[in-house]
């Protein structure tokens, strides 16, 4: 057991390697160049390969092929990368293969900025390239949480075999924190799931093909009603989250990633005042927690949805609770991040 | 009685969607033969393109994975890296390997990635319906120039081959052509050393093969392989690159 003080995108690189993630390739871009940094230098100490790709493209590109031979793969990016990814994601998620793609989030549109924002919702959620596909995305909200969720993303991508996205912001990328590794329950896990699919040259055995087209007329149905069995399986058996307070809470924060821990900020100033306030936090935003909500559509609570982003979570809150209670939204993006005062004031408003 | 000929273990015994008059499927076999005489097919990894031979997965009897247009060169690479023990190719035609996949094939040569690719040039979009290529010719017509390619408009043809040749990490390169029995037979040695390379740790090796597209060319099976040879060749010199 170890403890150390690291930034959340070294952890993340960290956490990669203990989960036995043996190839990453990415290329530079703000805020997330520690991640591949620390994986230049870490990833072949522990046998790996690192790949510095010419483009966002050929990197996505290689971690199809590293996955298409059964190794886990990882790449990583921020949010203009991310979009360049998009193809080959959409390829991935065809080919049915595990991959782990790190988005730690900045402002857009376009070239944006480089401060945190939540604004990749959409995308990462709703499957991002073409065709009727879905990414599991897990929301870390620190540094330790970045680290050990690590195993369990490489572990339901190689599961379910499905892209895996890490959704993360500037902030928790650059932000530094002690981080626990390799404890009993700081840990990742390495269970490694049989990939007899897997291209490794067809001695003793019928020759695989890893493909996402099917030309045949049926075919391509067939293969998505296979996609989306195993997404309902996902969201069945998946979601995630953390919730604070609930049973007597009157105002409900919901709020995911770095934002959530501002938002517990306000909540526990308000809670020492006596303030009935309580959160939930989705750890996967797909499959989205609407079990969460399920349990706690009391008529005295509302709701307030508080994002980086000008609302995209809002709309997964609104689906969860059938658009029946009260939602309230607070949200700043283009490096705007809701700060707790603000956070404050607007539960101050609503209780009123 | 000494069996000196058969249909090679590495090419599945089924018809081809290529048109007549195609240069695909000699290729395919080639490629085949080639596997076969140098006992790999239970080690080689082939990476399909986008583009007519999307499918030479479902023709060769062996592992394979398809690419996204113009990414052969990035999955073979990682491939490569991850499984040295086994030979990894890719197959790409002028639209994947010198227009969309441009960078893709350009950064794997200058790596120097230890790769045999297979790059089938006939000057024109088969797939798509017969659109301009980087490589078509001068004055020749295209749904895309339908007046003929024009340098003024759409620049000259692209000449990977020679671009290629100055970078430190290709080992390798040879201009074939399957126009004739005789320069079908240099394309399939030009093949075997490229995988030959690829056994031997030598580097970076490329073959690229001038072929047909009758269909798109207007001309009969005949009548491409004559222009191949006649017109063809003049822009594109056959040869040891490198």
């Amino acid at each position: 057991m170890k403890k150390i003080l690291i930034s959340g995108n070294e952890a993340i690189a960290q956490g990669a390697i203990d989960a036995g993630c043996r190839f990453y390739a990415g290329y530079p871009i703000t805020p997330q160049n520690e991640l591949i940094g620390y994986m230049a230098r870490h990833l072949p100490e522990a046998a790996g390969v690192f790949v510095q790709a010419e483009s966002e493209l050929a990197a996505i590109n290689m971690v199809f092929g590293a996955s298409a031979c059964g190794v886990r793969a990882m790449t990583s990016s921020s949010s203009p990368g991310i979009s360049l990814k998009q193809e080959g994601i959409s390829y991935i998620a065809g080919a049915e293969l595990p991959a782990v793609i790190v988005n730690v989030m900045r402002g857009g549109p376009g070239l944006g900025n480089i401060w945190p924002a939540q604004s990749d919702y959409f995308q990462a959620t709703r499957g991002g390239g073409h065709g009727d596909y879905r990414c599991i995305v897990l929301a870390p909200s620190s540094v330790q949480e970045a680290y050990d969720i690590m195993g369990l993303a490489f572990g339901l991508a190689d599961t379910y075999r499905i892209p895996a996205i890490i959704l993360g912001d500037s902030m928790l990328g650059q932000m530094m924190e002690p981080l626990l590794i390799r404890s009993p329950r700081h840990h990742v896990t390495k269970s490694q799931v049989k990939k007899p699919w897997a291209l490794t040259g067809c001695k003793g055995r019928k020759p695989n093909i890893i493909k996402s087209f099917y030309m045949k007329e049926g075919d391509l149905e067939e293969a998505n009603l296979k996609l989306q069995k195993k997404y309902k399986l996902i969201l069945q058996k998946e979601e995630r989250w953390e919730s604070l307070f609930l049973d007597d809470a009157r105002i409900i924060l919901v709020a995911y990633g770095t934002m959530a821990r501002i938002a517990r900020g306000a909540l526990n100033t308000l809670r020492n005042k006596g303030k009935k306030v309580g959160l939930i936090r989705p750890i996967t935003l797909w499959p989205f927690p609407s079990k969460a909500f399920a349990k706690h559509q009391t008529p005295k609570a509302k709701y307030l949805v508080i994002e980086m982003s000008y609302g995209q979570m809002l709309e997964d809150v609104k689906l969860a609770t059938a658009c029946k209670l009260p939602i309230e939204f607070l949200g700043r993006s283009g490096g705007g991040v809701p700060k707790e005062e603000e956070i404050i004031r607007k539960i101050k408003l609503l209780s009123r | 009685m000494e069996k000196i000929f058969s249909h090679p273990q590495s090419l599945r015994n089924i018809s081809t969607h290529y048109c007549a008059g195609c240069g695909h499927g000699i290729a395919h076999r080639l490629i085949a033969e080639v596997v076969d005489e140098l006992a790999i097919r239970e080690r080689v990894i082939g990476i399909a393109p986008v583009g007519c031979a999307v499918i030479a997965y479902d023709y060769w009897d062996f592992d394979c994975a398809e690419s996204a247009h113009g990414r052969a060169l990035a999955v073979a690479t990682a491939i490569k890296r991850l499984r040295p023990q086994n030979i990894v190719f890719t197959y790409q035609g002028d639209g994947d390997l010198a227009a969309i996949g441009t960078n893709e094939t350009i950064h794997a040569a200058n790596r120097g990635e230890n790769l045999s690719v297979i790059f089938i040039i006939n000057a024109i979009y088969g797939m798509t319906g017969g659109q301009m290529a980087p490589t078509t010719l001068l004055g020749q017509k295209t749904a895309t120039t339908p007046d003929g390619r024009d340098a003024n408009l759409q620049g000259w043809p692209l000449k990977i081959s020679e671009m290629l040749r100055g970078l430190a990490g290709v080992k390798y390169i040879e201009r074939t052509s399957l126009h004739s029995p005789a320069e079908i037979i240099k394309t399939k040695k030009a093949i075997k050393q490229a995988f030959e390379n690829q056994i031997e740790g030598v580097g970076f090796s490329l073959v690229e093969i001038l072929s047909t597209c009758p269909t798109y060319w207007g001309f009969s099976p005949k009548e491409s392989i004559d222009w191949v040879r006649d017109v063809m060749t003049k822009e594109f010199p056959l040869g040891r690159i490198k």
